[in-house]
């Protein structure tokens, strides 16, 4: 059997980004064949919460990643405040508490990078609503490994920065708004 | 001749090998036991800012020069810590561990991985506002030599002091923190009441041998860097070294799930990560 031509989705979201991850992990059905890792800016003394109110919304599964969490289709895992998410050469996640990355941790940038270096061109990078520049480093890794660009419309995202920066620095694959987004991520998934 | 082209990012990763099993037989320092995805960011990032444009390239004067090889060093070790780290988690040792402690005549405690020692300084403040003063001692061990040093300084830059005392307050503190220091300049000086009952020394969680005997031992963001087979070492050394019914602290996203380990020991409040080591124990 061929392997599927894409093994995983990661995404970037910082303010507005709760909205914006209802709208996308919400409208995933839950036999999604795709995981997903999911790094959203918050505050470092915010708990598990987010995750798990993702989780009652979604069909698919949401969770707050833990360390050596082997990555399952149809899950998505949440960076937990205060840590970087990594991907491990094996399809494990790894954690980290080294110091924050232009201000951030987690960082867009580290869990980008580190998933491109294991997954290069079977890789999607979205990043999406945000009022900083972090990820746009790691969208354009992703690019350099052969891997798919998707960045939220600017002109639909709650805070522009983020995705005009990612569009700054590297071409992408897909300008869409969170409804397109959804559609191209299904899509690509069957590819 | 057909020979195959690498993808760089392939080749990248033998190259790192190679260099890490060099750097294991000439320093002793194995990384290979580490976790690669933090390994491989922080080597790539000492590389960008080297000279280098290579690891191959780097490898040799990283094995032939001592130098070059301590500014890899300082670039992939990860020092940062905090006093009172995770104010929730002091807050429940306060509450939680403390008044099992006091049942004890003396305590023995064991920082490992304790860094620049701040997690030492903030037990001792914890333990002497608790009434303990007097009746303990904290060995706090480090692989790293050169943190070890500036652990028994004491001495802290002042533009990190408004944080720690936030901690402080969180963790559920009963005195006023700027007790605790001197201010000099831009620095603080830990006061020599907290220093007098830590014992500062080298020890390296990859090679060496358990300490006797702990009530506590706290090993926290250090093992999240490890890979499982060294992870599971290090939790056998802290249960070789810890006595039944003492209490082993680990970071908030690290814990003790496989089921050797959940069967003998039990966490006290979830999610503190501090778990308590059953007395029945086989
Ligand atoms: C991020 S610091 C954690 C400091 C403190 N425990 C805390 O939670 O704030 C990690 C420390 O682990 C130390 N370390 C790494 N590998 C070690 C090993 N094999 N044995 C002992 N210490 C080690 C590093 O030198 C570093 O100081």
């Amino acid at each position: 059997m061929p392997r599927p031509k894409f093994q995983l989705i990661v995404i970037g979201v910082s303010s507005g980004g709760m909205q914006a991850l209802k709208i996308i992990l919400g409208q995933l059905p839950a036999e999604f064949p795709l995981p997903l890792l999911v790094v959203q800016h918050i505050s470092s003394d915010a708990g598990d919460g987010l995750a798990r109110l993702l989780d009652e919304l979604c069909e698919i599964r949401v969770k707050e990643a833990d360390e050596q969490d082997r990555i399952c289709a149809g899950t998505a895992y949440l960076a937990p405040a205060n840590y970087h998410l990594l991907v491990e050469s094996d399809g494990i996640l790894a954690l980290s508490a080294d110091p924050p990355v232009s201000y951030a941790r987690p960082s867009i940038d580290v869990l980008f990078e580190s998933a491109s270096a294991v997954y290069s061109s079977a890789l999607i990078g979205v990043v999406l609503t945000g009022a900083n520049f972090d990820g746009s480093q790691g969208l354009k890794t992703i690019k350099q490994n052969g891997g798919i660009a998707i960045v939220q419309n600017p002109a639909d995202a709650a805070a522009p920065q983020m995705p005009l920066a990612a569009l700054a620095a590297t071409a992408v694959d897909y300008v869409a708004p969170l409804d397109g987004i959804v559609a191209v991520l299904k899509k690509l998934a069957d590819a | 001749m057909g020979l195959p082209t690498v993808k760089s990012a392939e080749l990248e990763d033998v190259e790192i090998g190679l260099l890490l099993t060099g750097i294991q037989q000439i320093y002793g320092y194995d990384f290979r036991e580490y976790a690669a995805a933090s390994i491989k960011r922080r080597l790539a990032h000492w590389l960008a800012e080297s000279e280098f444009d290579t690891f191959s390239q780097a490898q040799s004067c990283l094995l032939r020069d001592p130098d070059t090889f301590l500014s890899l060093l300082q670039g992939i070790t990860i020092n940062v810590t905090e006093m009172f780290r995770d104010p929730a988690f002091f807050l429940a040792l306060r509450e939680q561990v403390v008044p099992f402690l006091k049942t004890y005549p003396f305590l023995k405690i064991w920082h490992a991985g304790c860094a620049t020692g701040e997690e030492a300084y903030s037990m001792a403040i914890l333990l002497n506002e608790e009434g303990l003063a007097g009746r303990y001692r904290l060995y706090a061990t480090d692989i790293d030599e050169e943190v070890l040093q500036k652990a028994a300084e004491g001495v802290l830059p002042i533009n990190v002091m408004q944080k720690f005392t936030q901690n402080y307050q969180k963790s559920g503190g009963t005195a006023s923190f700027a007790d605790y220091y001197t201010a000099r300049y831009d620095h603080a000086i830990l006061s020599a009441s907290l220093k007098k009952n830590i014992v500062f020394s080298q020890h390296n969680l990859a090679v060496d041998a358990a300490f006797g005997e702990m009530h506590l031992i706290l090993c926290r963001n250090v093992m999240i860097y490890f890979k499982p087979i060294l992870k599971e070492r290090c939790l056998s050394l802290f249960d070789h070294s810890l006595m039944p019914g003492g209490f082993l602290c680990l970071g908030l996203k690290e814990g003790m799930e496989r089921k050797k380990w959940s069967e003998r020991y039990e966490e006290m409040v979830p999610r503190t990560r501090i778990y308590r080591k059953c007395y029945a124990t086989a």
